[in-house]
């Protein structure tokens, strides 16, 4: 997993407000109680599982759909009830929605026809747009005449022609394959950048999220989980749901023994020593400690001194190329999972099935859930 | 294996075999005697033509050829106008089947799924009922004393009654009623295949809801009116009943002309070198019309 962190920018004014906003279909609610705001030259993303209601929430900033309550506003100007075509947000479909019937060229003047641009400046403005995504060579060709990836710039283009405030993504690169994708998110990100236009993202890959934004809002269930950068995110998740979708995570439940001067002392369940982690709770309070494999110390021998120590048995092992996961069984019958960087490119790993093995972690590396 | 497969082949055979004989034996066959008839010389008799071949004594064959019944076709002025008249009723009739049926196929296109079932059922309802019937109808509605005269008339929008009847408007009116769900079933099949992103890709660029139909849903379309047109104006073209039953006296259109000469004056080899000459002026612009259709959708599709 990538963990680029972009340079924080200067606080800008904020490109879209969400306020309260609500929307059902029907009997179903789809999102509700959203407040969020993303600021300009954001490159956002809208993360969640499927049917989060994240594409719900883009098709109301596009103006696809309407909130049932609560108000959208786009550079400061509130559009909820703006229908599409007088909105400066263009959306990038997650099919890419090129008509089929023009070429590229008409594809991507198509936008600024529409703006009533003076006829002599379309061509250069669409074979601008074009150069930026490097399908310069393509202007005549019809969409049927490309592959997935090219269609995915023409769309492209055909969005940043019209220089909107807001690019809206929709699964922007879940047609491309695995390669293909890896190399489009880096060129989508330079793209941004280049022409610091807002960037919203609806994806459901915590990667592509991760490798790519700026900051990520977190969905479940039509509610904003969590708002924040990758590493935040993937740090300090604020629930036990944010810490499971994102990457892996092992969860020690139990009770809060003591608590003081942000620390405390944790009773997990089927842990026979007490965890220590940073954080504060009430006494008794039931909760969870939750550390990332890639966190965990194992060794054969029990570390000295050290906090955060639990034993047990290797009991599988999933061996990845540049990592090894490990699956620790503790006496209690608990599993934890453990990542093992392979350094090295020796034959014989130091530890194997049934060893014994003692695994620690740092109090600062654990986070504390309610 | 190998019988098996050779029986299968055999039962493919069969099935093919069916409509080729089918087309040969009710189609083919028909024409060619049609075709031939169109070349004899027309005679008082039973059958009121003269035989092509006829058996010389010495066993020779004698072909009596003639092309004078086309030759009549062109010097008449009465087939050329029936000709120019069915084209233009046809085309016209086509045109406001168009632009009925464009919004109608729309509407259920767009309709939500549940209720598009039964509204293209209202399409094609009315063809449970006898074609003859629903055109006698029509003349007990737009007689001189008709339902329409009379629901006018009592409504005080006008004071005497409208002569449709036996007038081309009532030929219109009967012409389109009838082809119409030939124009909806072909458009709504061509539209609801539409992929509505397409509309919100517009709408999202800037294009009013109007904009973004002319620029993206007709285009796209295409292939259905062309289809639907076809279906309408070719039948309409040769159409005998409707003109003949609400159509009046300078309604002169070719299948009713056909039926004149074919009936009344009992000149069957003109009336079939008519039968021909119109097949063969439809035949190709149609052909011609439906190359072009094919290539579209290949381009569509690929």
């Amino acid at each position: 997993m990538s963990l680029a962190v972009r340079p924080e920018r200067e606080i800008r004014p904020p490109a879209i407000q969400i306020r309260g906003v609500e929307k059902r279909f029907g009997d179903a609610t789809a999102v509700a109680g959203i407040d969020l705001e993303i600021r300009e030259g954001e490159f956002f993303s809208l993360l969640g599982p499927s049917g989060c209601g994240k594409t719900t929430l883009l098709r109301m900033m596009a103006g696809f759909e309407t909130p049932t309550s609560g108000s959208v506003l786009i550079a400061g100007a509130d559009m909820t009830a703006v229908p599409p075509y007088e909105r400066p947000v263009n959306m990038m479909f997650q099919s890419y929605a090129l008509f089929p019937h023009m070429n590229v060229a008409d594809n991507v003047a198509f936008g600024l026809k529409q703006d009533k641009v003076p006829k002599a400046e379309i061509p250069k403005r669409v074979a601008e747009a074009l150069d930026l995504v490097q399908m310069g060579d393509f202007a005549k060709r019809k969409p049927h005449q490309m592959s997935g990836g090219q269609r995915q710039r023409v769309a492209l283009a055909r969005c940043l022609v019209k220089r909107p405030k807001v690019v809206l993504l929709d699964e922007p690169l879940s047609a491309l394959d695995k390669k293909l994708r890896e190399k489009t998110q880096f060129e989508l990100v330079n793209i941004q950048e280049k022409v610091g236009i807002t960037f919203v993202m609806v994806t459901h890959d915590q990667e592509e999220a991760m490798t790519m934004s700026t900051r990520i809002a977190v969905m479940n269930a039509g509610r904003i989980l969590q708002v924040g950068r990758p590493h935040e995110i993937y740090e300090y998740p604020t629930s036990r749901m944010v810490a499971d979708f994102i990457g892996t995570a092992n969860f020690f439940a139990g009770v809060v023994e003591d608590s003081q001067n942000g620390q405390v002392t944790f009773r997990a369940e089927g842990v026979a020593a007490p965890l220590v982690v940073a954080g504060n709770l009430a006494v008794g309070a039931h909760a969870a400690i939750m550390v990332r494999p890639e966190k965990i110390i194992m060794g054969r021998e029990a570390p000295a001194g050290a906090i955060n120590s639990v034993s047990g048995v290797v009991v599988e092992i999933a061996y990845l190329g540049d990592v090894s996961i490990y699956h620790v069984r503790l006496e209690s019958g608990l599993v934890v999972l453990v990542t093992n960087a392979n350094l090295r490119h020796s034959a014989e790993p130091a530890v194997t099935w049934d060893d014994r093995v003692h695994l620690s972690w740092h109090p600062g590396n654990a986070v504390l859930l309610p | 294996m190998r019988v098996g497969g050779l029986r299968r082949d055999w039962g493919r055979r069969l099935v093919l075999a069916v409509p080729y004989l089918w087309l040969l034996v009710f189609f083919l066959a028909p024409l060619l005697i049609v075709g031939k008839i169109s070349f004899s010389e027309s005679r008082i008799g039973i059958p009121p033509y003269e035989p092509l071949l006829d058996w010389a004594e010495e066993g020779f064959a004698i072909i009596r050829a003639t092309l004078q019944n086309y030759v009549l076709l062109f010097q008449d002025d009465l087939y050329v106008e029936a000709y120019v008249q069915s084209l233009t009723i046809a085309g016209i009739s086509t045109l406001l089947c168009l632009l009925i049926g464009y919004p109608m196929a729309l509407g259920i296109a767009r309709a939500p799924e549940k209720s598009r079932g039964p509204l293209l059922l209202l399409v094609i309802v009315p063809f449970w009922t006898s074609f003859l019937i629903r055109v006698y109808s029509w003349m007990t509605i737009l007689r001189d004393e008709g339902v329409l005269n009379h629901a006018l008339m009592g409504l005080g929008l006008i004071d005497e009654p409208l002569v449709i009847l036996n007038t081309d408007w009532a030929v219109y009116i009967g012409i389109v009623y009838s082809y119409l769900p030939f124009m909806v079933l072909p458009l709504y099949a061509t539209l609801e295949k539409l992929d509505p992103t397409l509309l919100e890709a517009a709408a999202d660029l800037g294009a009013k809801p109007i904009r973004a139909f002319w620029s993206v849903t007709l285009p796209l379309s295409l292939p259905g009116i062309v289809a639907g047109s076809l279906l309408v104006f070719v039948p309409a073209v040769g159409e005998y009943v409707i003109p003949n039953l609400l159509g009046g006296g300078d309604t002169q259109m070719l299948g009713k002309a056909l039926w004149d000469v074919f009936a009344q004056t009992r000149d069957w080899p003109s009336a079939a070198a008519l039968a021909v000459a119109m097949l063969v002026a439809l035949v190709i612009p149609i052909a011609l019309f439906q190359r072009i259709q094919t290539r579209m959708e290949e381009e569509g599709e690929r």
